[in-house]
């Protein structure tokens, strides 16, 4: 891999994991207003049905992690296992479309 | 004062430790406890050492699990109220034997980093005049004083799990050549520290910085090689 992709590589992971701070906070933030009000399933549900600033909210986050999590681990593979070889990418790539196909799944379920 | 207990590192790669008892004194360093060793107890013992006053950098060695110039430790300071020391060779590096590493993959690395200085000019075009003061100059203050004692790649985790990573010393060598208005291979040397086994897979831990025995910051260089990295990135120079 040529040093402008690697470099790349890492600003990606960088940038996806500011944007993460972020979503986390919110959705902890979200979570605990939700269940400190006492907020019943069925409740979330209505208020996220339909709602496009949380499905565009909620598909920022799975895509950021989608991002992140492929990249980091692409150095704890090549550091703790050992794995630098050339299966490692392609395998790191069906993780990021898992990833992004589970969550866009739950996404959807709530946006229902 | 009671005889100090040594424990020693004998042989390569295997090998196991040598108990010495040695007499205490006043202001003894490490390296004077290793050199009593070898001059009185073991004459076999291996280690490596020239100025004996912290300038060459050729005596450092695991001093109780932490990379140090023996020179200039102190034992009060490195046995910690206990009356015994143990003494192995720097790690990350191969075992000659004893206390003696292979330096020869640490200082290819500072050739891998393209840590030579490349000019343009010749004996007869003069001095290139550059100011103290000047921001280039002034970011590589502390950093040129490396002098390649390669205690802060025995420190290194990222060594330890990436034998391809260049090492904080040669990155920090790159960074000052970088800096310098002289050169003339900037480009060439962005290429060579970017990626897996450059400046991105610093994890800054920042255990060159804590061991570095000048007070010297690796970390901020290879910081500051991320930065003009992904600037040249972005600029498309790369």
């Amino acid at each position: 891999m040529s040093a402008r992709a690697q470099t790349l590589l890492w600003v990606a992971q960088r940038a996806s994991a500011a944007l993460l701070g972020v979503c986390v906070l919110v959705h902890l933030a979200t979570m605990i207003y939700a269940v400190r009000g006492g907020l019943t399933a069925a409740e979330i549900l209505g208020r996220t049905s339909g709602n496009v600033a949380w499905f565009a909210f909620y598909t920022v986050f799975v895509l950021a992690i989608a991002v992140h999590v492929p990249i980091g681990l692409r150095a704890v593979l090549a550091e703790w296992a050992g794995w630098r070889g050339r299966g490692r990418d392609p395998a790191l790539i069906c993780l990021a479309i898992f990833l992004v196909y589970g969550g866009m799944s739950a996404v959807k379920g709530v946006f229902r | 004062m009671k005889p100090l207990r040594v424990r020693v590192w004998r042989g390569g790669i295997e090998g196991a430790f040598q108990s010495f008892d040695v007499p205490r004194h006043a202001s003894q360093t490490v390296l004077d406890v290793v050199t009593h060793i070898q001059r009185a107890l073991d004459s076999t013992l291996a280690y490596r050492f020239a100025c004996r006053v912290g300038m060459c950098g050729s005596c450092a060695m695991t001093v109780n699990g932490v990379p140090r110039w023996t020179c200039r430790t102190h034992i009060d300071k490195a046995v910690g109220g206990k009356n015994e020391i143990t003494l192995e060779p720097l790690r990350n590096l191969p075992v000659v034997r004893d206390l003696v590493t292979d330096m020869r993959e640490f200082f290819d690395k500072w050739a891998r980093a393209k840590g030579s200085f490349e000019g343009s000019k010749s004996r007869r075009d003069g001095f290139v005049p550059i100011s103290p003061e000047s921001q280039n100059r002034k970011q590589v203050d502390s950093a040129i004083e490396c002098i390649g004692c390669a205690v802060c790649y025995s420190a290194c985790d990222v060594v330890a799990q990436n034998p391809d990573y260049l090492g904080p010393a040669a990155l920090n060598r790159a960074w000052t050549l970088i800096k310098d208005e002289r050169d003339e291979k900037t480009l060439a040397r962005l290429r060579a520290v970017a990626g897996d086994a450059g400046c991105h897979a610093c994890h800054t831990h920042m255990s060159c910085t804590e061991h570095c025995p000048k007070q010297l910051s690796p970390t901020a260089g290879i910081a500051g090689l991320k930065r003009e990295v992904l600037s040249a990135v972005l600029e498309g120079r790369l």
